[in-house]
């Protein structure tokens, strides 16, 4: 006979049931959602044919250069691919990480972005183009490395928590990093949600003018949202004076939030793009103002969708850590250690990362080597633009950007309603009643 | 002496001129409640703005000493580094929101979350403080010579609250301290620094009573 498990009460949920009872603490993880949702893997391209015709790989061009921060910036950043490196704090990634990433970014023409935590030496240092976050918490912001940075990045919310704060586990701060943070050593860090000096979009719009004024109009603000109410945040984002927009889906990463705000808040990033399309759009800012978009970027083919739907760039995290070693199966009793196995690890929270990135403990981060770790991701990168640059061909274009959405078909009626793509063999687009 | 009269000079013409550090002493005239004067200042010039500023005023400011002859909106002297913010007049909200370093002086009150966020600055206020001031504040001191408003405090780390007159109620995790002679002494010499006349020994103390530091499943109503 066999156990009839319960589908209300299936071994994950008695588990956390067990923990919660024991702990009386919500659970604290990193990584993005783990449940399953509505993704790219849901559109297929629809390549060229007889209607259109295809590009020759390898001999006709196919251009992948993408410029951020065109509408009021006098130094835009001109960026050889559209893919980007997402803000990580310094705290959250170790030393060796942030250099990794630094390197592979430049070396591929790319920009990366610091964090909650501040600007480290080195990661100014080995970033040709870098983005510097402006965060609620404000810890370690200065008007210097403001002017040394390439743009600045005004963060109201992040994918994986919109609406939430920060959040660094009191057994990751060493003292570099509670130096940076003017904070003591060893207790939660708990960063606010909102930002100290202005709430709302005509308050943003004026914080805005001051960060340009301050770095004399030199460099693009962007503007980094969590995907909610995608449509009015976007037209406020435009309006407030952002040159670039940043919408990060529900699948975004983080190094440490309440599991119940991982799953449970925000929209996929599926319908996130096209919603931002749409109000770039109808503003007549579409490629004005540059949108990039984030949560669950995975492969080239994740990308070449969120740009035929309409970005002008994409940005990632979590993938450029599985780059760089994260889930990778070495080291596995140190996995155990943390009650996780290579392929199912969220830990980043405890500080504990096995393959040394998300670590400030000097053993571990040893694991990761900057020249090592920049190698994966360039490696990882030069894979995605090759796989975008095919996806593009095969729809004949001659710039990543010239993809669209006549380019894409959806395999799931869930996926057609919210890229507004018709269903694959259908001419049908759920919630279009035309 | 340079003066900028903001009724012909743009904002953008004054803070440029202020980057490129050019003048020791300069004079902002018809100011007008216009936002972000003199924000970004990395010189130890002399700034004196004759009359009303709007949002950010003095933002982030590095050495420099700037005098507003009149009240300040939103934000005055937000992460501000180093160098002094004279407020002749009455703040809004947030001022010196942030700040990691140098002295704000309020002479009138303040308004809401007044040092919200504060990493290091000194704040001291004649009058008094609105709501939520010095909410999650780190480092640094706020000084209220007058009263201070319902929350002072909330969830406040390792940042001094000096306060003469009546306060609302605590925010989260702030209590009363004793007053003790290290801490009377730099109250003294930061009340005698900025020129603020008032008695220090007339003063109370507050800060964290640390039991937010690290989860505690028995302080959750606290959170
Ligand atoms: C370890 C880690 C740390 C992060 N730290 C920050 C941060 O400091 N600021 C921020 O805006 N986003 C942060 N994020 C979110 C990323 O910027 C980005 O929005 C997200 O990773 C994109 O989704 P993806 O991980 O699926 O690529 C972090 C993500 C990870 C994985
Ligand atoms: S391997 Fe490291 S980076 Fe990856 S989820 Fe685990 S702790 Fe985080």
């Amino acid at each position: 006979m066999s156990l009839r498990p319960s589908a209300t009460f299936p071994q994950n949920v008695l588990d956390e049931i067990h923990r919660a009872a024991d702990q009386g603490i919500y659970e604290i993880r990193g990584f993005g959602a783990k449940r399953r949702l509505p993704n790219f893997d849901d559109l297929v391209f629809l390549g060229a044919s007889m209607s259109r015709y295809p590009l020759e790989g390898y001999r006709e061009k196919c251009a992948t250069d993408v410029v951020m921060g065109t509408r009021y910036a006098k130094k835009p950043i001109e960026l050889k691919i559209p893919i980007t490196i997402a803000g990580m704090s310094f705290g959250a990634l170790g030393a060796n990480a942030k250099e990794a990433i630094g390197r592979a970014a430049t070396a591929m023409g790319t920009s990366t972005t610091t964090g909650d935590g501040g600007m480290t030496e080195a990661e100014r240092q080995s970033s040709k183009a870098l983005v510097y976050q402006v965060l609620p918490s404000r810890y370690g912001l200065n008007p210097d490395d403001l002017r040394r940075a390439d743009a600045l990045e005004v963060v109201v919310g992040q994918g994986a928590k919109p609406g939430g704060g920060g959040m660094l586990l009191g057994h990751k701060i060493t003292q570099r990093v509670a130096e940076m943070r003017d904070l003591p050593r060893d207790i939660d860090q708990r960063s606010a949600c909102r930002h100290p000096d202005w709430t709302g979009p005509d308050d943003l719009t004026i914080k805005i003018q001051e960060l340009r004024e301050i770095t004399d109009w030199e460099i693009p603000i962007y503007i980094k949202i969590g995907a909610t109410r995608v449509s009015y945040d976007v037209a406020l984002a435009v309006k407030a004076g952002a040159d670039v927009i940043v919408v990060d889906g529900m699948q975004g990463g983080t190094a440490a939030t309440q599991d119940v705000f991982i799953e449970h808040v925000g929209i996929p990033t599926l319908p996130a793009v096209r919603m931002a399309v749409e109000a770039l759009q109808e503003l007549g800012m579409h490629r004005k103002v540059q949108l990039i978009v984030s949560g669950g970027i995975r492969s080239g083919a994740d990308v070449a969708k969120a740009l035929a739907l309409g970005a002008d760039a994409v940005s990632i995290g979590s993938a450029a850590l599985v780059a760089m070693g994260c889930n990778r199966s070495v080291f596995v009793e140190d996995y155990e250690a943390l009650g996780t196995a290579p392929g199912y690890c969220h830990h980043c929270h405890t500080g504990r990362c096995p393959v040394g990135i998300t670590t400030q403990d000097p053993e571990l981060e040893e694991r990761l080597q900057p020249e090592q770790g920049a190698r994966w991701l360039r490696n990882y990168l030069t894979t995605m633009v090759l796989e975008l640059q095919t996806l593009a061909r095969a729809c004949g274009k001659s710039h990543v950007l010239n993809l669209e959405p006549e380019d894409l078909t959806a395999l799931t009626i869930e996926a057609a309603a919210m890229a507004k793509v018709p269903l694959a063999g259908t001419d049908w687009i759920p919630g279009n009643n035309k | 002496m340079t003066v900028f009269d903001l009724n012909s000079d743009s904002v953008r013409a004054l803070n440029q001129h202020l980057h490129d550090a050019s003048s020791d002493y300069l004079t902002v005239k018809n100011p007008a409640g216009r936002h972000c004067i003199a924000c970004g200042v990395d010189s130890a010039v002399e700034v004196s703005i004759d009359g009303h500023v709007g949002y950010y005023c003095a933002g982030m400011n590095k050495k420099a000493q700037v005098t507003i002859a009149g009240n300040a909106g939103p934000g005055v002297a937000e992460n501000i580094m180093s160098g002094t913010v004279r407020i002749r007049g009455n703040a809004s909200q947030y001022a010196g929101a942030s700040g990691r370093g140098g002295t704000l002086i309020i002479e009138g009150d303040a308004s809401a979350r007044c040092g919200i966020s504060m990493k290091g600055v000194d704040i001291v206020v004649a009058g008094s403080v609105g709501h939520m001031s010095a909410f999650m504040a780190q480092k640094g001191s706020l000084v209220v010579c007058g009263d201070a408003g319902d929350f002072l405090g909330d969830s406040i780390y390792e940042a001094c609250i000096y306060v003469r007159g009546k306060i609302g109620e605590l925010g989260a995790d702030c209590i009363e301290k004793e007053m003790t002679a290290a801490h009377l002494d730099s109250l003294a010499q930061l009340l005698t620094s900025t020129g603020v006349d008032a008695n220090a020994k007339e003063f109370r103390r507050y800060g964290s009573a640390r039991k937010l530091y690290n989860f505690n499943v028995d302080h959750a109503d606290d959170y």
